[in-house]
């Protein structure tokens, strides 16, 4: 085209009248061309969307948030996840929206002279919590810890002895902290977590955008992403749900320890305290002077995770002896 | 109004012609940054349909290189101003034109970060949520709601000013000076906003000690006030060369100064940082441990970071030597210096704030080829909105596109034209 010395496009001058009908249609042609090419390559480029499966419905994408639903469209909402539920796993969960009880402040309080590091909890927690299996979502952490100190860059995630404990070591189990004054909370650009009257930390599953600024704002490694779509075996799902509990995830959106508020929330105890076989983790309402945590908190030598960065933990360790 | 209006549009209709206009050069780029950025978006539809799983991202490191590539060209953004302060405060008219340039540049610039943004989201159908009335916006709590208005703040800010500007041009008028000078100084002081707030994105987190640090944020401003005019350095060659539009060896040079000091304060507070760090050698230094020297036997960022200051450190000798005043060397400084401040910022300060992760656990963190195809894309679709802006004004600028050859079709030349002024 540029060597033709007539060309609208290359002298800047617009002064072709020879031929330019001609020069019109050949550009027709070739602007028509490039543009069915263009969308071509456009059609072929968004070809993977074919096998997206799993966008959320229309009711879903227009709810709004947890804090503005009534209490009729709460219903519809857990109707609407009933059904869900039943046509990924075969089966029609127990799915309320549990709140929290008047005069309760939940705590969580670790016995370290206790624990010995055997994981029953991590597992327990996945099983009751609807945690995906592949890749599988773990939110307690268990650190082994050399005695002597407590940097944790020198414990070890993947211990796996033939028995536990092993001579020298203490073990530390780390989950959500249910801090009072959270920084994941604070990040959040859409609200969609927040902490509960009861001093439970809570995500809306159905409202988080999957940023991921809370997990690296949290100190505690206690935020997990959904990478992909949790994948859970339908005989393994755990039909006792709540909204803001272990109701199946979907991909790309947080989640985390929530004190089993299905549970506990119901007047039972966390997954992660009954399974435990050492007795080492003890769960209870701080608000009552009359309970077990309440007095580990007047008397044992208790003490929180990093306290230096102002988080205010509910979940605190102790010692024994 | 009706009259402005259809002005208005037949304004835009031309503009949107010129963008297909050009000769055969043209097309080939235009046409390549197209393919580039399909590759780039058929790679983010895989990954809307696999999830993040396809990035090298875990929750140990949750944030990568898009949220690396994010914060640096929010700093190329940012540096626009660094044309706009000579030429509305100092009155420097070797800038004066070029100001728009360095402002479309902004604008693309806001464009990718915005993408780069959108594609790091789990649930990018859900930013409905963000947005205020319609979603719960968490305003003034979250540092990321505090970058949403001032990127969007800034993109709008910066469109109107070009736009404006332009279109007066375009009617051959004087520009009104109450309707965009004080759009521009707003836009001075919303340039340091944007990457200030940026830095605060990072500063603010008490669980990282590797962010939690002041000097962040000074980092931020001094290492895009190297990049950026660095970029718009290059920018400006570019654009005298494929065009006929005169761009004078001054304004290089004017630039060149800008660049010259601010890579000298970057390197300055690169040197604080890594005082403070290692001399101090509590268990805080970890992550910057893990970046410099490699941690327990890890080391994947220790290469890169050698490299970047490789790059600044040379990059800083050649502008402080009078050689650089010749265009070779420049660009050559230009171009290291972009590449350090890219790794420097992306991969040397995003990934080390994860490593060891608060439980002192190290994962490493590399992209995926899925990752960077998206990374790539994004790129290339910046570079494309860049070329078209600049197809769009350069021939109004000139005064060659304008109201009194309305009925005309579009006439301008892209080719170059030999005798164009040269260094």
């Amino acid at each position: 085209m540029s060597q033709s010395p007539c060309t609208c496009n290359g002298g800047g001058s617009g002064n072709c009248s020879k031929g330019s009908k001609s020069l019109d249609r050949r550009s027709f042609l070739r602007r028509s061309g490039a543009l069915a090419t263009g969308v071509a390559a456009l059609a072929a480029s968004l070809a993977p969307l074919r096998e997206l499966t799993d966008m959320g419905s229309i009711d879903q994408f227009l709810q709004k948030h947890y804090k503005e639903l009534t209490p009729a469209e709460m219903e519809k909402v857990l109707e609407r996840i009933r059904g869900e539920v039943k046509r990924q796993y075969g089966l029609r969960p127990d799915i309320k929206d549990l709140k929290p009880m008047d005069g309760v402040e939940f705590a969580y309080c670790l016995n370290l002279t206790r624990c010995v590091g055997c994981r029953k909890c991590v597992h327990a927690c996945v099983a009751e919590n609807n945690q995906s299996r592949t890749p599988e979502v773990q939110y307690i952490r268990v650190l082994k810890m050399p005695q002597g100190t407590f940097d944790m860059e020198r414990g070890s995630h993947d211990y796996a002895p033939e028995s536990v404990p092993e001579k020298g070591f203490f073990y530390m189990p780390v989950q959500c902290h249910q801090c009072k004054n959270p920084p994941c909370v604070k990040v959040c650009p859409v609200k969609a977590t927040w902490t509960e009257p009861d001093g439970i930390t809570v995500i809306d599953y159905d409202w988080c955008i999957g940023c991921r600024y809370c997990e690296a704002a949290c100190p505690y490694f206690a935020r997990r992403f959904n990478f992909s779509t949790p994948e859970i075996p339908k005989e393994k799902i755990n039909p006792d749900m709540s909204y803001l509990g272990n109701r199946p995830r979907p991909k790309g959106v947080m989640e985390k320890c929530h004190f089993c508020l299905q549970r506990t929330r119901a007047g039972r105890y966390p997954a992660c305290l009954e399974v435990c076989p050492t007795g080492s983790r003890k769960f209870g309402n701080v608000l009552d002077p009359a309970s077990e945590v309440s007095q580990i908190l007047r008397e044992k030598r208790v003490f929180v995770l990093k306290e230096e960065v102002g988080t205010l933990p509910r979940f605190f360790y102790y010692f024994d002896v | 109004m009706i009259r402005f209006i259809r002005n208005y549009l037949v304004f835009l209709t031309r503009c949107a012609r010129l963008m297909f206009d050009g000769d055969w050069r043209y097309y080939l780029w235009v046409g390549a940054l197209a393919a580039v950025s399909l590759v780039g978006l058929n790679a983010y539809c895989r990954q809307a349909v696999h999830g993040l799983a396809v990035t090298g991202m875990t929750d140990q490191v949750s944030w990568g290189v898009y949220i690396a590539n994010f914060t640096f060209l929010v700093g190329v953004a940012a540096a626009a101003v660094m044309l706009v302060i000579p030429v509305y405060i100092y009155k420097n008219e070797e800038l004066h034109d070029l100001v728009i340039f360095g402002e479309l540049l902004a604008v693309a610039a806001i464009i990718m970060c915005l993408a780069f943004v959108t594609v790091d989201l789990g649930r990018p159908e859900r930013f409905l949520h963000m947005i205020p009335g319609i979603g719960k916006f968490n305003f003034p709590g979250s540092m990321l709601s505090w970058d949403v208005v001032v990127l969007n703040g800034y993109l709008v800010l910066n469109v109107h000013i070009c736009g404006y500007l332009i279109y007066s041009r375009y009617n051959n008028r004087k520009p009104a000076k109450w309707f965009y000078i004080p759009f521009v100084f707003v836009a001075i002081i919303w340039a340091f906003s944007i990457h200030t707030v940026t830095a605060f994105l990072y500063v603010g987190l008490g669980g990282r000690p590797f962010w939690n640090s002041a000097i962040v944020g000074p980092r931020f401003i001094a290492s895009a006030f190297t990049s950026g005019p660095a970029l718009i350095i290059l920018a400006l060659q570019v654009i005298r060369r494929v065009t006929d539009y005169h761009v004078p060896h001054k304004a290089l040079l004017t630039l060149r100064s800008i660049v010259q000091v601010a890579m000298v304060i970057n390197v300055f507070l690169l040197a604080n940082e890594v005082f403070k760090e290692f001399y101090t050698d509590s268990l805080h230094v970890a992550s910057a441990r893990y970046l410099f020297l490699g941690l327990h036997g890890h080391h994947a960022l220790v290469p890169w970071i050698w490299t970047a200051i490789g790059l600044n450190l040379s990059a800083l000798v050649i502008l402080l030597m009078p050689a650089s005043r010749s265009l070779r060397w420049l660009d050559l400084a230009c171009v290291m210096a972009i590449v350090g401040i890219w790794i420097e910022k992306g991969m040397g300060l995003v990934i080390p704030g994860f490593i060891p992760s608060p439980l002192g656990e190290i994962v490493e963190y590399a992209p995926t080829l899925n990752e960077t195809l998206v990374c790539f894309g994004i790129w290339a679709f910046g570079l494309l909105c860049y070329t078209f802006f600049l197809r769009m004004a350069v021939p109004v600028l000139q005064g060659r596109v304008n109201k009194s050859n309305e009925a005309g079709q579009p006439v301008a030349a892209l080719s170059p034209v030999p005798d164009a002024p040269r260094a």
